[in-house]
């Protein structure tokens, strides 16, 4: 079956002021089970991207069977039978499952779908994987599970020869993990090349033949499992120095600042408690999903909490919107900066004076000129934006910029708590090292600042302390100097005990 | 707050050219005086007092409602029930009238009644969350029949001559809908750039979500927008009745796609988050001229649809086209 075997040939991808990918060159071999781990933004999935199509390499090439090739949309991945399986699954609720599985190429007779033939069909593919589901099913009625098994079919259906996972048993349970494997075991047996991608240690070695760690969109090391053991693994993903990028200057913590206690609500698994002092760096580390964003938009009244109190300086705050925690001076910078930070459209003026001008309009209701133009000038000097003028629209600014706009848009108000949440995504080095030292200037004054990161490096670099998430809940808060990438990425990857259905 | 020390690292984007900006700035203001000389020079007629008064009046119903029209777009909704409003409005105002012999009951229940809508649609819209085409679509046709369940389906003449004088009057020489369209402007205009309130609202259609995390009301915002909209749309119904002397369940049907054309004729963003009073007042009156001059110059009925539409695809056309080159 070497007409399956799959490299990757000096492959790079370069977006503007990010190198995702440099220069990544290994080998998959036909009928193996190859893992593919690395930290949150060590290009993973900018390499599956590459792989599905999604993406077009800005250097090197895939090889698949011998031959180089790029791959301009999905159609030419699928021509190519290479099929890509994500997490969030890409088929139809609405439909049933035999015209998921044929979706784009359904049977037909003179334009019109031939039913009996598209059941047939659908009915041996299912065979195929061990599923006996009617494919008359709708889709959406489907546990999860399930709907994997119907996405795999779907890839075969294709005729797909390699077939990468992302991440696939993030949301099945114990017994559907191991259906999964059963399946992903068969497809190795009938000479099909399988590219593994899980954060979950235990899987990758129950599972997986190969591997190969990337770290920083380089390529760090590609063996056999057998050489290799768990911490060896975890070793290699974070192994790196610290660059000296994070300016962190000791502080004496001040008291007060910001106190959780029991606090519960949507997207987390336990209520969480943490108390962060003034003047402290608080990081927060965790994988996506750990619930890290959920516990900021709680703490901000974003989200409605079930239970659980909240006080800043030693005082109770009511915080029921993000309007009362601006008033009580937790203030918050989205993680997606696009669709919940920047008003695009506006300019940057605007955007800076976005929350302080309700307190600064006469009599409550008319804008004050002078002071809209003194404050935007006032922190766009400050926080050194790049912009040709304050009446730019924000959205013609870089990420770097737009994300100092909005810590702009918080200097302006009176703050003692703030909650940084993923500040430094998608933002170029030189950038990063400015938002690092706003935030040392920050706490510096007093401010408790409470930083979320995916990045073992940043949290490292910038915190005091740090509080690890996992699945819903804080694991464990580690102080500074005490602390390992080693140790935070164990305490952050999921326990597999803890996943029985 | 702090200070913060910082290093410089990349440069600045380039700044647009200073004619681009004035082109974005000032593109519909332009294409109207480019229009109007036009017609000035070109139609019999046009440019004459009696033309320009009749123009004036013809376009000032539309003008009133923009104003809030304008808010709703900016915000990032629309609303299809004014056009209802302005009718029901006009004929409860004429109804209550008749039975009270009351004008300020009568036009407070018009009034009310579409405070009453508006706060309807806004509640809907803003705390329930369906969609604005949906839910205005829906109370459209409730208003509608409501109207005509009040009239019996016929127009209601009004006993009190007093109540004409709203829409018959004239001060200096120019009708009063003239001056309360003109006075609408400037107020609405006023709110949306100088107040909390008219920025705020920019930010809630620009991104609500931001505008919300920004600790904005969006709700608040988006209700009030809403509520006022029902009052100006019950407000114009009002004045047009009083210009009939008569409340008229069938009138302005489709009053709401013309409201809603000229302000994204103008150049008001249809996804929310930009448009000025300028963009509204150049909208208004291109459609306003368009229709004019068609008239003067006998252009038959049919044929004239066919002008409006060709109109504003051409305007949309433009404005996208404007876009991509920055």
């Amino acid at each position: 079956m070497s007409s399956a075997t799959l490299a990757f040939d000096r492959v790079a991808k370069e977006f503007p002021g990010v190198k995702a990918l440099d220069d990544v060159s290994f080998a998959v071999n036909a009928g193996s089970i190859h893992a593919l781990m690395g930290e949150n933004g060590a290009g993973k999935s900018t390499l599956l991207k590459i792989l599905s199509g999604a993406y077009t390499p800005t250097g090197g090439s895939l090889v698949i069977g011998g031959q180089p090739c790029v791959f301009h949309d999905t159609a030419d991945a699928l021509a190519a039978g290479v099929a890509v399986i994500y997490q969030e699954l890409h088929l139809v609720p609405e439909m049933s499952v035999a015209e998921n599985l044929f979706l784009g190429h359904l049977p037909q007779r003179l334009g019109i779908v031939d039913r009996r033939a598209l059941a047939a069909a659908a009915r041996k593919q299912l065979e195929l994987i061990g599923e006996a589901i009617d494919p008359w099913t709708k889709l959406g009625r489907l546990p999860l599970a399930q709907r994997q098994m119907v996405e795999i079919a779907k890839a075969l259906t294709r005729g797909a020869r390699i077939i990468a996972f992302d991440e696939p048993t993030s949301s099945l349970s114990d017994r559907e993990v191991r259906r999964l494997f059963t399946i992903i075991r068969d497809l190795r047996a009938r000479g099909c090349t399988v590219l593994y991608v899980s954060h979950r240690m235990e899987e990758i070695f129950e599972l997986c033949d190969r591997i190969t760690i990337l770290r920083d969109g380089r390529h760090v090391e590609t063996s056999e499992l057998a050489n290799l053991t768990r911490d060896a693994v975890v070793q290699r993903m974070v192994g790196r120095k610290l660059a000296d990028i994070y300016n962190y200057t000791p502080r004496p913590g001040a008291g007060g600042g910001l106190a959780v206690e029991g606090l519960a609500g949507p997207g987390l698994a336990e209520p969480c408690s943490f108390a962060a002092e003034a003047g402290e760096i608080f990081g927060f580390f965790g994988l996506v999903g750990a619930g890290r964003s959920e516990l900021m938009r709680l703490i901000y009244g974003a989200a409605a909490k079930t239970a659980g109190r909240v006080t800043v300086a030693g005082r109770e705050v009511a915080v029921a919107s993000p309007r009362d925690a601006i008033q009580s001076g937790i203030v918050l910078c989205p993680e997606d900066r696009k669709k919940e930070g920047i008003v695009p459209v506006r300019s940057v003026l605007e955007n800076t004076n976005l929350s302080a001008r309700r307190r600064k309009a006469r009599g409550g209701m008319l804008i004050d000129e002078t002071w809209e133009q003194a404050n935007a000038r006032e922190r766009v000097d400050q926080l050194r934006v790049r912009t040709p003028s304050l009446q730019q629209l924000i959205r013609n600014l870089s990420g770097g910029n737009q994300q100092k706009v909005i810590l702009g848009r918080w200097l302006s108000e009176t703050v003692k708590v703030i909650l940084l949440d993923e500040p430094t995504r998608g933002i170029d080095v030189g950038a990063k090292s400015e938002i690092y030292t706003i935030m040392q200037n920050l706490a510096k004054s007093g401010v408790c600042v409470i930083v979320v990161s995916s990045e073992l490096p940043e949290v490292l670099g910038v915190s005091d302390r740090i509080a690890v998430m996992r699945q819903g809940k804080i694991a464990a808060i580690v102080n500074r100097a005490d602390a390992t990438e080693e140790q935070l990425l164990k305490l952050a990857l999921p326990l597999e005990t803890a996943r029985a259905s | 707050m702090a200070t913060t020390d910082t290093s410089p690292v990349s440069a600045a984007p380039p700044r647009p050219s200073a004619a681009s900006r004035f082109f974005d700035k000032a593109g519909m203001l332009l294409v109207l005086a480019i229009l109007f000389i036009g017609c000035a020079v070109g139609v019999d007629n046009f440019f004459s007092w009696v033309n320009m008064k009749g123009l004036a009046l013809a376009v000032s119903m539309t003008g009133m409602v923009s104003c809030t029209m304008l808010f709703c777009l900016a915000a990032g909704d629309f609303d299809l029930s004014i056009g209802s409003v302005v009718a029901c409005a006009g004929v409860l105002t004429a109804v209550v009238i008749n039975h009270t012999g009351s004008i300020t009951l009568g036009v407070l229940a018009g009034l009310g009644s579409g405070a009453l809508v508006g706060a309807l649609n806004g509640y809907v819209v803003a705390r329930l969350r369906i969609n604005a085409l949906i839910t205005t679509l829906a109370t459209m046709q409730i208003v509608r029949g409501f109207g005509f369940i009040v009239s019996d389906g016929k127009a209601v003449g009004i006993g009190r001559e007093a109540f004409f004088t709203l829409g018959n009057s004239s001060l200096l020489g120019i009708p009063t809908p003239i001056w309360i369209t003109v006075a609408c402007f400037a107020v609405f205009g006023f709110i949306l750039n100088r107040t909390v309130f008219g920025r705020d609202t920019l930010a809630v259609g620009g991104n609500s979500e931001a505008a919300h995390l920004a600790g904005i009301a969006v709700d608040r915002i988006k209700i009030v927008i809403f509520t006022a909209q029902g009052v100006m749309a019950a407000f114009a119904g009002i004045v047009l009745a009083s210009r009939f002397t008569s409340g008229q369940p069938n009138t302005n049907q489709g009053f709401e796609l013309e409201v809603i054309s000229a302000c994204v004729l103008g150049g008001v963003s249809l996804t929310g988050g930009i448009g000025s009073m300028a963009f509204v007042i150049a909208g208004v009156l291109i459609m306003g001229i368009v229709q004019n001059a068609m008239n003067l110059l006998n252009v038959p009925t049919f044929y004239q649809y066919v002008a409006r539409g060709v109109i504003l695809l051409a305007a949309v056309l433009f404005d996208r086209w404007k876009r991509r080159k920055q």
